[in-house]
C-alpha cells in the first residue's frame, strides 16, 4: 500500500461527496436519490476510515503489541456503527418509495408531488 | 432512591428503549396492558427526569460513565482522557428532558384514541418509545458519536411515524422527505465529527471544548454541525420539508417532532456554546442565527397567513416560533465574547429564548393536538370546510382559545412572559430585532383569529350534526399541557428562577461542563 499517496483515499472520498450532492440535487427519479443518498454515505464513511489509516499499518486486531505501528481502531468503529444505521435508513426508504409507487403510479419526485406552498 | 438518581440519566434512555421492544409481545396478548405499559414506563420517565432535575439543581452537572466501575469514574486509570460513552446532564439537559417527558406521554395518552382504528398499533408504540429513547439521547449524551446514533435513532423512527398512516399517498411523501432530509443532514454531522476526531482524537464533547484550537478544519466543522442542525430544526430557508412532514403525521406524532427540532436546536446551542464557547468571540456566528431566526419569524408567520390546512398553518406558525428562540438565544451568543454585554443583557435574552422554547413545547404540541382533534371530528384538515364546531367542541374550543393567546403573546399567558424577555433584551442589542417580533406577534393574531372564526365560530353546519366531543383520552392530554400552560402562567417568576436562568448558566459556563468530565481525574 505504501505506493498509494497519503491523500488519495481523501479524493476518493471528496469526489463521493460532490458526485452524490449532485444526483441529490438535480435527479427527479426517487430511486437515483436514494442511491446519492447511499453513494454520501458511502463518501463519509470512506472519510473516517482514511483518517484512521498508517501507512504500513498492522490491523487494530491483536492482544499483544506488535513492533510495527497499528491503524487507529475508533474510526473503524464509528464506520461499522454508521454503515449499520445506514442500512436501516435505505432500507425505510426504498419501503416509503414502494408506497408513493403504489398510490401514485410514478417514481418521479415533480409527478408523484402533491403538497406545494 | 440514592442509587435510583445516580443512575437516573441511563434508565431514562433506558426504560422507554426496554418498553419498545415488549410493546409487541404484550401487544399481541392484550391491547390493555399494552397501552398500560406504554402509559407506565413514560410516567415513571417523567418522575425520574423531575428527580433527576431536583438533583441536578442541588449538587451541579450529573455525569454518568457507561460501563465504568463507578458512575462518576469519567476518565479510567492509566487514560488521560475520557474513553468510555459519558452521559452528562446540566441544567439545560434536564429542561429539555422534562419538556420532552412531559410531552410524550401528552402525545402518547392522545394516541390512545387518535390511532385507534388504524392497523399496525403495536408498532406505532414501539416506535413511539424509540422515538422518546432517541430523543432524551441527544439531550443527555456528552459524546458527539452519540449524538450522531441518536440523531439517526430519532430520524428513523420519526420518518417511519409520519408515513404510519400508509393508506394516505401525503403521508408517505412526508415522510420520504423527512428521511433523505434527516439522512444528509446526520451524514453531514458525521462528517464534521471525522474533522474534529481527525484533529484531537477526541469524541467527548467536555474534553474535545478543553483542547479546541478554532483551526480552520475546526470552522468548517462548525459550520458543518450548525447547518445540520439548522436543517433539521427546520429553519428558514432550510425549512421546505417541515410543514410537508408535520402537516401528514398523525397529530400525537407531529407535537413529538416539534420537541425533535427544539432537541435539534438544543444540540446547536450544545455545540456553539459548549463546544466552541471561548473560541466564538467574533459576533459572525451569533449574527448568522439571529438572521435565520428572524427569516423563520417572517416566512413561517407570512406563509400561515395562506394556508387553509389546519395542520400546515400550524406547522409554519412553528417555523415562526422557532425563530423567536434563535434571536434570543443568537443574541447571547453574539455577545459571548465580551463578559459586560452578557451581564447586561445576553444572559437575560438567552433566558427568554430558552423559556420561550419552554412555553412552545407546551402551547404547540397542544395547537397541533387540537388540529388532530378537529381532524378526528370532522375528517377534513381544510379549516375553510369546518364551522360552528364550538357548539358541539365545548372543550377543544376552550383549549384552543388558550392555545392561540399563549402562541400570540397575549398578556398574561406564558406566551406574553417569555417573548417580553426576549424583547427587552434584545432591543438593548438591536431595535430592529424587537420590532420585528412584535410585527409578527400581531400577524399570529390576525392568522389565529381567522381560523377561530372559521371553523368554530358561526352557525352549527348541516354536515357536522352528528359531531361529538373528542374521546376522552384526546382530552386528557390536552389537558395536561394546558396544565403546564395555565401553571407558567401563574407563577412565571417561579419558573424562570428555578429552571430558565441556571438553564443559561449551564450553556455560558463552559468550563463546568469541561470540569465534571475532566476534573475526575484519580
Amino acid at each position: 500500500m505504501e505506493h498509494i499517496p497519503f491523500n488519495f483515499p481523501f479524493l476518493a472520498a471528496a469526489l463521493l461527496v460532490g458526485i452524490s450532492l449532485y444526483i441529490i440535487i438535480f435527479k427527479k427519479n426517487l430511486i437515483k436519490l436514494i442511491m446519492g443518498v447511499a453513494m454520501l454515505a458511502s463518501g463519509v464513511n470512506l472519510f473516517l476510515v482514511a483518517l484512521g489509516y498508517r501507512a504500513g499499518g498492522a490491523s487494530p486486531i491483536y492482544t499483544n503489541v506488535l513492533e510495527r505501528p497499528m491503524v487507529l481502531p475508533v474510526p473503524q468503529a464509528l464506520t461499522l456503527t454508521s454503515i449499520v444505521i445506514n442500512v436501516a435508513v435505505l432500507a425505510l426508504m426504498l419501503t416509503i418509495v414502494i408506497r408513493i409507487y403504489r398510490h401514485t403510479g410514478s417514481l418521479d419526485s415533480e409527478k408523484s408531488r402533491k403538497m406545494k406552498g | 432512591m440514592p442509587s435510583l438518581i445516580t443512575h437516573s440519566p441511563i434508565l431514562i434512555i433506558a426504560i422507554p428503549l426496554a418498553a419498545a421492544f415488549l410493546t409487541l409481545p404484550i401487544g399481541m396478548a392484550s391491547r390493555k396492558a399494552r397501552n398500560a405499559l406504554v402509559i407506565v414506563s413514560l410516567a415513571f420517565v417523567v418522575f425520574l427526569v423531575f428527580a433527576l432535575a431536583r438533583d441536578i439543581s442541588i449538587n451541579g452537572i450529573h455525569v454518568y460513565t457507561l460501563g465504568a466501575t463507578s458512575p462518576d469514574l469519567t476518565i479510567p486509570k492509566g487514560f488521560m482522557v475520557p474513553v468510555r460513552i459519558i452521559l452528562e446532564v446540566d441544567s439545560m439537559s434536564v429542561l429539555m428532558g422534562i419538556i420532552w417527558s412531559i410531552v410524550a406521554l401528552a402525545a402518547a395518552i392522545f394516541s390512545l384514541s387518535h390511532i385507534a382504528n388504524e392497523t399496525g398499533q403495536n408498532r406505532f408504540y414501539t416506535l413511539l418509545l424509540l422515538m422518546v429513547a432517541g430523543g432524551f439521547g441527544i439531550m443527555f449524551t456528552g459524546d458527539l458519536f452519540n449524538l450522531f446514533v441518536f440523531l439517526e435513532i430519532t430520524s428513523i423512527s420519526g420518518a417511519a411515524l409520519i408515513a404510519f398512516r400508509t393508506r394516505f399517498a401525503d403521508a408517505q411523501e412526508g415522510g420520504f422527505k423527512y428521511i433523505v432530509v434527516s439522512a444528509i443532514a446526520s451524514l453531514m454531522v458525521l462528517f464534521a465529527i471525522g474533522l474534529l476526531y481527525a484533529q484531537y482524537n477526541l469524541l467527548n464533547i467536555g474534553a474535545l471544548a478543553q483542547v479546541i484550537q478554532y483551526t480552520t478544519l475546526d470552522k468548517i466543522a462548525l459550520a458543518l454541525l450548525v447547518i445540520a442542525f439548522t436543517i433539521k430544526a427546520g429553519m428558514v430557508p432550510l425549512h421546505l420539508w417541515l410543514p410537508d412532514a408535520y402537516s401528514v403525521a398523525p397529530a400525537s406524532i407531529t407535537g413529538m417532532l416539534l420537541i425533535t427540532s427544539h432537541a435539534c436546536m438544543y444540540a446547536a446551542f450544545r455545540v456553539c456554546f459548549t463546544l466552541y464557547g471561548g473560541m466564538l468571540n467574533t459576533p459572525v456566528v451569533g449574527w448568522i442565527i439571529i438572521i435565520f431566526g428572524l427569516l423563520s419569524m417572517f416566512v413561517g408567520v407570512t406563509m400561515a397567513l395562506i394556508q387553509k390546512d389546519v395542520m400546515r398553518f400550524m406547522s409554519y406558525h412553528a417555523i415562526s416560533q422557532l425563530g423567536y428562540m434563535w434571536v434570543g438565544v443568537g443574541v447571547g451568543l453574539a455577545v459571548l465574547g465580551n463578559a459586560g454585554l452578557v451581564d447586561s443583557y445576553g444572559k437575560a435574552a438567552m433566558s427568554g429564548g430558552i423559556f420561550h422554547i419552554l412555553n412552545d413545547a407546551m402551547y404547540m404540541p397542544l395547537l397541533f393536538f387540537i388540529g388532530g382533534a378537529l381532524f378526528h371530528c370532522t375528517g377534513t384538515r381544510d379549516f375553510t370546510q369546518m364551522g360552528g364546531l364550538a357548539h358541539k367542541l365545548k372543550w377543544t374550543t376552550i383549549l384552543f382559545i388558550i392555545g392561540s393567546l399563549c402562541i400570540s403573546g397575549i398578556p398574561p399567558f406564558n406566551g406574553f412572559s417569555s417573548k417580553i424577555l426576549i424583547y427587552e433584551s434584545v432591543y438593548q442589542f438591536h431595535p430592529i430585532l424587537t420590532i420585528a417580533g412584535i410585527i409578527v406577534s400581531i400577524l399570529i393574531l390576525a392568522s389565529f383569529i381567522k381560523v377561530f372564526h372559521s371553523a368554530f365560530m358561526g352557525a352549527e353546519l348541516s354536515e357536522y350534526k352528528a359531531v361529538k366531543e373528542v374521546p376522552r383520552s384526546m382530552i386528557i392530554a390536552m389537558v395536561i399541557l394546558a396544565a403546564g400552560i395555565v401553571f407558567i402562567t401563574l407563577f412565571p417568576s417561579l419558573i424562570v428562577n428555578w429552571t430558565i436562568h441556571p438553564a443559561s448558566d449551564a450553556l455560558i459556563n463552559q468550563g463546568g461542563y469541561i470540569n465534571a468530565v475532566t476534573g475526575a481525574i484519580p
